[in-house]
């Protein structure tokens, strides 16, 4: 093994110190050989794209998961958590994003769960509670704690989770995404508990989606690409545009300035949204899309791209804004009504939200056609087996024959066949979330291929993606994305890698 | 009779027949009596024979139950239902005038819509399958007896003798029900858009949202099915004895049902449904009880039998024993993650 | 204090004392300590179910075994002091400890695993049953001083008797409560079914507490099942029938959410009374069939349910939580 002598110059010795620390699982490598430290008393952001490494590392560190090789070192002594309850009682606490607390039980009950004070060998509510107050104090909540737990907001709770995480000997906070579900206001007072915790000596992980906030809060960074560690950075040394390309994995000298797709004069506006947006979830968007015109959604992991493509397709209703499809005012409040409208969607989570996995090729293709034609004109098998077979034919779908179940397809033929669920319906305006994520080289190339086909054919494509470069060979216009909003909006030769990169570290 | 390609592809479907097959195999060999079958008198005797003839009302009931299971949930008022509805169905002869076909139509009508009912808590209103239908299992004997007016209701009915225990080509005629049921239900499932949408929202109901799918209303279907197949049965098992014994009318029936689509393969967790296996796994059912009642074991090891088949099975699939399996089957292909 | 916790139990209470007060002023003699005395021994057994299901249910499962166990530990019990000529009392422990340890076995099988709770249950709510009719098929007395001495005790509080088997239900319905309140394990219970994947992480050990609610579930159940023998003098294998279903709704009609987490373990006693209430009621109606009995649980129990719903829904709005 060899040890990473860099990082290890700081003059006092660090609190916790990763070292070559290796996850795999099933033959991907989620966590490389990572090595880095943490502070005591900093607030240390934690970065990187989906499938960076982040929460792998956070779960091997808090004992959800068993490490496959390296070190810990915890105030210079190996630390082995074989769960985080135990991660806990040796000084290392995690807050995740869904706030773990029990919603039903009292705020009291959820501080002192598996710790209550007893007297006689039973519970004091007493004593329970005094402890429950004093931890509230700790993070300056001043609230009742025989209350309910989710009669709270989740600000509140939040902050109470951080007072259970405390508890009364933690050294090390984990954060995992708190602001995700929070307002500027809640931020602020989130980011002044964390101010004063780090005065108290307390080292925090943030791991955030927002860059704003890490320029905000943090010490220092580190950023995980691909389950590898890139590098650890000063905050205040780090320019952002730095910082993103840090994240996405290329130096500025391979960031392409070329420019791709030439924009098309809009002469036919399909699709328009005015001021679309949901509380907490979307600041107002305005963004329209051309017949035949390809719209790049860009922006990093968290910043809006996946709920504004909920949001247009029904799965979560807005609460501001209209929309108009083919010169027809819209209401969509469900995927239903976005299909009748003439819309289709790929949604990100293919797992989750695309496939089912039980069903067969066919079953798994013709599902939204046939759901749109409703079950009692059923698709006759001849028609099936036809349109099925010409979908494997054209998508080059790789699979030993249509009755196979999807689940047991590679990534990149599952992603092929949602894509040709979705063509099967004829829609106007096709949505793509991270079309190309997860897929081999072949299945990627493939799918770009079919993408420039069919705006060719004058269907509207949306496409979000966190892929720079292949957004910038596809898209005729780009919307960027940032901590919510839409920031900026390039259209045509102004489209390079260099040009998005700037736009979002703006 | 489904998808014949289908068959050839998927082990899984092998394993309930294989097993029916071997059990009579078995039985055949210790006693040969067990598998012999006599035609006399215009109709066929032997134990094979009363296995099917026994198993109509478990299978027909087991039907309702694969399609509700497929949809992620579950009936437990299915031995109530067959006891109010084969309630309905004596009143109304010994009660009324009306004509055998009325009869039928009604009894069948008042499953459908206890089936709905049951449909509008667990797909409109939101109860969990489990508890929703609880409520019609608790006060379902009650009505049932409300009906009667406590008593056992004995009626003298011609169309309901053959129901019971008539004879068309030689086959009993409930063995004619059962069959056109399945054939029925097969059609409706396969030849519209029902079934592949019951499967959808049972396997996963997130991305049938996606796609546009309204799930509510299949739910609801699923149960008023599984309702009206509940009377089907009720009407049979009074049919058969000429009486409405409304305390033992259907009891035990719900978990009869539900472990004969466990053996058929369908997961609880919704998805798939086997419904021709799922008659095979009513089958094994009635051919173990059967095989118990000859035997001269004591009848009582018969709930011990069934106990232990189901949870035999329960571990096989279960989720923690695949785990296993595939872990041991990933060290010995020497798979190193 | 009226929050989204306390409504359904304060509602449950009202219910009783409405149809209490109701058949007190409808009927001669359904007021007062004798019918109280009567109401508490005759839904002893039910109550004492209820206690060990209202655990199970909080930590978000179900049990369905528990009307066949009190059959077999019947069974058992008269297998022991007939055939086996046992002591009562060494029966009475024996039994308890078979009935925990399969309580303990489908606990095990729930939280290994991972099956669900009711498809368990009901396998086991068949093996108990058959294991009955293995052990007697037959009605059987169980003869001894010891159980007669039992059946026989009492204290007289006015015209009430206090009797055996209702102290030991008041007895174990008070552990119950205070091992729901004022215990780790209690807490740990709610905590799982409140929010199971939370609880995880907050490092409650699901497959323990899961197997000793289960356990204890066996527990209360096999009780449950002593005092029926001791009540009656005897065993028969039909006893016990849809009892599950009478605990279950006793649970939920004393204000415990069916989806697991929220309610009282006290509710379980206020369920069990308003069961016997209502048979009271039709008992002393006369017109009624008994069989209504059944169809007002079920009526009441549909009302909960759709209670609860709107009790939830309602919290939600009023607590205006985000997203």
């Amino acid at each position: 093994m060899n040890m990473n002598v860099a990082t290890a110059v700081d003059e006092a010795p660090p609190l916790l110190s990763i070292q070559n620390l290796s996850k795999g699982f099933a033959g991907v490598r989620a966590l490389d050989d990572v090595s880095f430290s943490i502070r005591k008393g900093e607030i240390h952001a934690l970065l990187g794209e989906n499938g960076a490494g982040k929460s792998t590392f956070i779960k091997v560190l808090t004992g959800v998961y068993s490490r496959d090789a390296g070190q810990i070192l915890f105030e210079g002594e190996a630390f082995h958590a074989n769960n985080s309850g135990h991660a806990q009682s040796l000084g290392v606490s995690t807050v995740y994003q869904e706030v773990n607390l029990i919603p039903t039980m009292t705020v009291t009950e959820n501080l002192t769960l598996l710790n209550q004070p007893r007297r006689f060998g039973l519970i004091s509510p007493r004593k329970a509670e005094q402890r429950a107050r004093e931890m509230l104090e700790r993070v300056g909540l001043n609230i009742d704690p025989s209350e309910q737990l989710d009669h709270f907001s989740i600000a509140v709770q939040q902050l109470i989770a951080i007072a259970r995480a405390l508890g009364t000997k933690a050294k090390l906070l984990i954060l995992d995404e708190p602001t995700a579900s929070l307002d500027a206001d809640e931020v602020s007072r989130l980011f002044e508990l964390m101010t004063e915790l780090k005065a108290q000596g307390i080292s925090i992980i943030f791991v955030t989606h927002f860059l704003d906030q890490v320029y905000r809060i943090s010490d220092r960074i580190t950023v995980l690409r691909n389950g590898q560690y890139v590098d650890t950075y000063n905050t205040a040394e780090l320019p952002q545009s730095e910082l993103i390309r840090a994240m996405v994995g290329k130096s500025l000298d391979e960031l392409s300035k070329d420019t791709g797709a030439e924009s098309r004069a809009v002469q036919d506006t399909l699709f328009a949204i005015d001021q679309y947006g949901k509380q907490r979830c979307l600041e107002p968007v305005d963004l329209t899309v051309a017949r035949g015109e390809i719209v790049g959604l860009a922006g990093m992991l968290g910043s809006g791209r996946t709920e504004l493509c909920n949001l247009i397709f029904g799965v979560d209703s807005v609460d501001s804004g209209e929309m108009t499809l083919a010169g027809q005012s819209q209401s969509i409040r469900s995927p239903k009504q976005a299909i009748d409208a003439g819309m289709a969607y790929c949604p990100e989570d293919r797992k989750v939200d695309g496939i089912v996995a039980e069903l067969s090729v066919r079953e798994n293709m013709i599902l939204a056609l046939q759901a749109k034609r409703g079950w009692l004109r059923p698709i006759p098998m001849a028609e099936q087996k036809a349109m099925v077979e010409e979908m494997i034919d054209r998508l080059s779908i790789k699979t030993p024959n249509m009755n196979k179940p999807i689940g047991e397809l590679s990534g990149g033929n599952q992603q092929k066949v949602i894509l040709a669920r979705w063509l099967l319906t004829h829609p106007q305006l096709l949505l793509l979330d991270e079309p190309t994520r997860g897929i081999d080289v072949g299945a990627h190339h493939d799918i770009i291929e079919i993408m420039n086909e069919l705006c060719e054919q004058g269907m509207s494509l949306l496409v979000a993606s966190s892929e720079l470069e292949e957004l910038v060979v596809f898209a005729h216009r780009v919307a960027i994305m940032k901590d919510r909003r839409k920031v900026k909006e390039l259209t045509g030769s102004e489209i390079s890698q260099q040009s998005i990169v700037a736009a979002i570290a703006q | 009779m489904m998808n014949l390609k289908g068959l050839s592809i998927n082990p899984k479907i092998w394993g309930p027949i294989l097993s029916l097959v071997a059990i009579i195999v078995i039985m055949g060999i210790i006693d040969p009596g067990f598998v012999r079958i006599e035609f006399k008198d215009g109709r066929f005797y032997g134990s094979l024979i009363d296995v099917l003839v026994r198993a109509t009302p478990t299978a027909i009931i087991a039907l309702g139950m694969a399609v509700v299971i497929g949809t992620r949930g579950i009936d437990l008022s299915v031995g109530s239902v067959v006891a109010i509805c084969g309630a309905v169905a004596a009143m109304l002869i010994t009660e009324t005038d009306l004509s055998f076909a009325s009869v039928m139509v009604l009894s069948l009508a008042a499953g459908g819509v206890i089936g709905m009912l049951n449909g509008i808590m667990v797909s409109y209103i939101g109860i969990q399958p489990i508890i929703a239908t609880l409520i019609l299992m608790v006060s379902g004997r009650g009505i049932a007896q409300l009906i009667t007016g406590g008593r056992s209701v004995s009626f003298d009915s011609v169309a309901m003798d053959i129901i019971g225990s008539g004879m068309f080509l030689a086959i009993p005629v409930r063995i004619w029900i059962a069959a056109g049921l399945l054939l029925l239900t097969i059609l409706v499932m396969r030849k519209t858009a029902i079934g592949l949408f019951i499967e959808s929202v049972g396997a996963n109901a997130r991305a049938s949202r996606y796609v546009g799918i309204e799930a509510r209303l299949f739910k609801m279907f699923a149960y008023v099915f599984s309702g009206i197949c509940a009377a089907l049965a009720g009407v049979i098992l009074i049919a058969d004895v000429g009486i409405a014994e409304i305390n033992r009318l259907g009891l035990w029936l719900e978990l009869d049902a539900i472990l004969a689509v466990v053996l058929a393969g369908g997961s609880l967790n919704g998805g798939r449904i086997y419904l021709g296996l799922t008659i095979i796994g009513a089958l094994i059912i009635q051919t173990l009880t059967t095989i118990i009642f000859s035997s001269g074991v004591p009848v009582e090891y018969n709930l011990i039998v069934k106990a232990s088949i189901i949870l035999a099975v329960l571990l096989v699939q279960s989720p923690t024993t695949q785990a296993a399996i595939k872990d041991l089957n990933m060290k010995r292909k020497g798979v190193r993650t | 204090m009226i929050s989204e916790r306390t409504l359904p139990l304060l509602s449950a209470i009202a219910v009783l004392l409405i149809l209490y007060g109701y058949g007190s002023f409808a009927y001669n003699g359904f007021f007062g300590l004798r019918l109280a005395g009567y109401l508490l021994t005759d839904n002893a057994f039910i109550i004492v179910t209820a206690v060990g299901m209202a655990f199970v249910i909080l930590s978000g499962g179900i049990d369905l075994s528990v009307g066949s166990m009190i059959a077999f530990i019947c069974a058992l019990m008269a297998f022991l002091v007939v055939k086996l000529n046992l002591h009562p009392l060494w029966a009475i422990l024996i039994s308890v400890l078979v009935g925990t340890c399969f309580g303990t076995i489908m606990g095990t099988i729930i939280a290994v695993f991972k099956i669900q709770p009711f498809i368990v249950t009901l396998a086991g709510m068949f093996m108990f049953r058959g294991l009955g009719y293995v052990i007697n098929t037959q009605q059987v007395k169980i003869d001894h001083p010891f159980m007669t001495t039992l059946s026989d005790f009492g204290v007289y509080i006015g015209q009430g008797e206090l009797n055996f088997v209702a102290m030991v239900m008041l007895v174990l319905l008070a552990v119950g409560v205070i091992v729901s309140k004022y215990t780790r394990f209690g807490h740990n219970v709610y905590a799982i079914g409140g929010d199971s994947n939370s609880a995880a992480l907050l490092g409650v050990n699901i497959t323990g507490t899961t197997i000793r609610v289960y356990a204890l579930s066996g527990f209360y159940a096999s009780v449950a099942g002593i005092l029926f023998a001791v009540a009656t003098g005897s065993a028969y294998p039909e006893v016990g029938i849809a009892v599950e279903l009478d605990a279950i709704s006793a649970v939920v009609l004393g204000g415990t959410l069916l989806t697991g987490g929220v309610g009282y373990v006290f509710g379980a006693f206020i369920g069990g009374m308003t069961f016997g209430v209502i048979q009271q009621l039709i008992n002393f109606d006369g017109s009624l069939n008994a069989a209504s009995t059944r169809i007002v649980i079920g009526v009441l129990l549909l009302a909960f349910i759709l209670m609860q719903k709107v009790i939830l829904i309602w919290a939600r709005k009023v607590t205006a939580k985000p997203v």
